[in-house]
């Protein structure tokens, strides 16, 4: 599998009709965080565990930081110490973004999911769409640029530690993201108009597109806005009916829980009063869109009431809506940034807070992909005890897997496997934007071979591809 | 008459894609790197399986699982240069760390005794379309030959452009101290 970020492997099996009985997205890899950090001292944690993801290493990093904010018994943060945190995660949300929707995922969108794979890559829209091009690299530039001036680095930075921060913003680096912010801002507004304009052009083949109904989750602010760097988590139905509301992260265990399951390394997360079968839900874009009463950012809100015109004002369950979604969240990122840019408390000098000490601490945020949560207990010695992550992608595990059922029984007849069919397996999974590195703890590339089996266990087509 | 370009292909082994994100922290010279490079297997394309022999492979990631030996072989039968990129191919890296741990700690942690768990039968994942996971966690050159090796967490974008372009043009590499860097 290519063009998502991890280790995956799809498998379809068939009865003696040849129809699809069943079809599994495996995540492959295992690499074993939760026990090998165990003993390695709190302060040390968000650095460590951000190389979890080279993708998205603020969000683990932040969620971290969060969880031993909670150990060292600091509260509430300083404003300079939130708003900096806050603005390396606009920065993260806004870089992630731009990266799927322009390098990972433009090429189905502006080639076709049947067009020759030889073009259909980021390479193929540089020489066919120069300008998109170089516009979404330059997209996610501004937000590693915002990353390295908030965590020192671009990738797997040191910015938050337990209780705060260790550096302010400079009016040099505040001046330097200010020169660019403007057209930032006009970049997002024509990126999510690439997203809506597709989705409404192409809805009616869309819609069904590895589409079902879902609960939904994330975590929202007290007033029912979008927020994604801190709230109570809330879940709703697939009508939209609240399942829970403003729940305290500190007490995710009593809600949520995750099946293993034998044939993936990815566990299945569900809610818990809805049990293991019914109980799993999305999360990331669309989810966030579903569940917030508004966005606090004026451009974002007016496309986010956009977006649920669509469907009344009811959740989206259509599983390619994902891409107008983070489009929004797109431009809502670089209003967030704007303002914070703008505000003087990034310039503060107290940086960090201490209270009484705690044993256990839980961080949880929003991830580009999704609800992150990560939870630690720590002795009197400062070493980490025990260490639980759920990350955003393994809540989507049971969607994919539905996606990737529903577009396999949809486009496979006889045991013919065209590339086109398999990219389109690709295209439902790609909707989730996955970070199979994240969710197995780890992260590399796997070719997708998908392995059509018939009623008696044996092979009859495998195609790699 | 136009040159051939030399082949370029990457892979992610047990890395993060960090390394892979910091190749794209190039930035505008992605467009450069295009003229001077055919992408051939990689993960930011759809090319799945070698077309052509490479050039250049750039490895990211050490060995965990069987997979990754495949995949590390394949790539050392197919390029002329093979490169570890970052810390964890190079020395293993963070999944290092669980190379002092048994294999089996590690995974009763994961799906028994995690506080979200939820396993009634008690079962850990080993269904036989998941890879024999390796007993510790190999560098690459344990595994097959590599003739370069990039240093940093992951290596600087400037790090990666000066010497991918140096071995794609047959040039020296011109690799001053500040843009190596271990962290």
């Amino acid at each position: 599998m290519t063009r998502v970020e991890g280790h995956g492997k799809v498998t379809i099996l068939l009865d003696e009709n040849k129809q699809v009985t069943q079809a599994r997205l495996h995540i492959v890899e295992f690499r074993g965080f939760e026990r090998f950090i165990q003993d390695r001292p709190y302060w040390e944690i968000p650095v460590v565990v951000q190389r979890l993801c080279g993708i998205c290493p603020v969000s683990h990093h932040l969620a971290a930081a969060k969880a031993m904010d909670v150990i060292v018994g600091a509260d509430r943060l300083t404003p300079t110490a939130e708003k900096m945190r806050r603005l390396m995660h606009y920065g993260q949300i806004y870089q992630s973004h731009a990266l799927h929707f322009f390098h990972l995922v433009s090429p189905d969108l502006l080639f076709g999911f049947d067009a020759d794979p030889a073009i259909r890559n980021v390479i193929g829209v540089a020489e066919k769409f120069p300008e998109l091009a170089v516009q979404g690299v330059m997209m996610r530039k501004y937000g590693q640029e915002i990353i390295k001036v908030t965590a020192g680095k671009k990738i797997h930075g040191t910015g938050a530690i337990p209780g705060g921060i260790n550096k302010n913003l400079s009016i040099e680096e505040r001046d330097f993201l200010l020169k660019d912010i403007d057209q930032q801002i006009e970049w997002s507004r024509g990126a999510l108009k690439i997203a809506r304009d597709y989705t409404l052009e192409h809805f009616a083949d869309l819609k069904d597109f590895g589409s079902f109904d879902s609960s939904h989750l994330s975590i929202i602010r007290g007033d029912g806005a979008l927020d994604l760097y801190d709230g109570g988590l809330r879940a709703i139905d697939f009508q939209g009916n609240r399942i829970f509301d403003h729940v305290n992260c500190r007490d995710y265990t009593d809600y949520i829980a995750e099946e293993v399951k034998d044939w993936s390394y990815m566990k299945f997360p569900f809610i818990k009063k809805l049990g293991p079968e019914k109980g799993w839900y999305r999360v990331g874009p669309l989810a966030r869109l579903n569940t917030a009463d508004f966005i606090d950012t004026p451009e974002a809100e007016a496309a986010r009431q956009d977006f649920m015109a669509l469907t009344n004002g009811k959740p989206n369950n259509v599983t390619m809506a994902y891409h107008w979604a983070r489009m929004i969240e797109v431009l809502h990122s670089a209003e967030k940034i704007r303002e914070l840019l703008n505000d003087t408390d990034l310039q503060g000098e107290d940086l960090v807070v201490k209270g009484e000490r705690r044993p256990e601490g839980i961080g949880v945020i929003e991830a580009p992909r999704g609800t992150l949560f990560h939870h630690y207990r720590v002795d009197e010695n400062d070493q980490v005890t025990m260490a639980n992550l759920i990350v955003s992608t393994t809540s989507n595990n049971e969607p994919m897997n539905l996606a990737v059922e529903k577009v396999a029984k949809k486009y496979i007849s006889g045991t013919e496997v065209t590339e086109g069919l398999l990219n389109r397996v690709e295209v439902a999974i790609r909707a989730y934007d996955p970070c199979l590195s994240c969710a197995t703890h780890a992260l590399g590339k796997m070719p997708l071979i998908v392995s059509i089996v018939d009623h008696n266990g044996r092979i009859v087509d495998e195609k790699i591809t | 008459m136009d040159m051939v370009k030399p082949r370029l292909a990457t892979a992610s082994l047990a890395g993060c894609f960090g390394c892979h994100m910091s190749l794209l922290d190039i930035d505008e010279r992605i467009l450069q790197l295009i003229e001077l490079v055919e992408f051939d297997k990689s993960p930011i394309d759809d090319i799945k399986q070698f077309t052509s022999r490479c050039a250049v492979g750039l490895i990211e990631g050490g060995c965990c699982n069987e997979e990754n030996v495949h995949n590390l072989q394949y790539f050392r039968e197919n390029c002329d240069i093979l490169v570890s990129v970052g810390e964890c191919a190079i020395m293993g890296g963070i999944p290092a760390l669980r190379n002092n741990i048994p294999l089996k700690e590690c995974l009763e942690e994961a799906y028994l005794n995690g506080p979200t768990v939820y396993n009634p039968d008690g079962k850990i994942p080993g269904d036989e379309e998941l890879p024999l996971i390796l007993n510790r966690v190999y560098p690459c050159h344990e595994v097959v030959k590599m003739d370069y090796h990039l240093p940093g967490c992951p290596p600087p974008a400037d790090l990666i452009w000066r010497a991918l372009t140096a071995l794609l043009e047959n040039k020296p590499m011109d690799l001053p101290y500040e843009v190596i860097k271990y962290d």
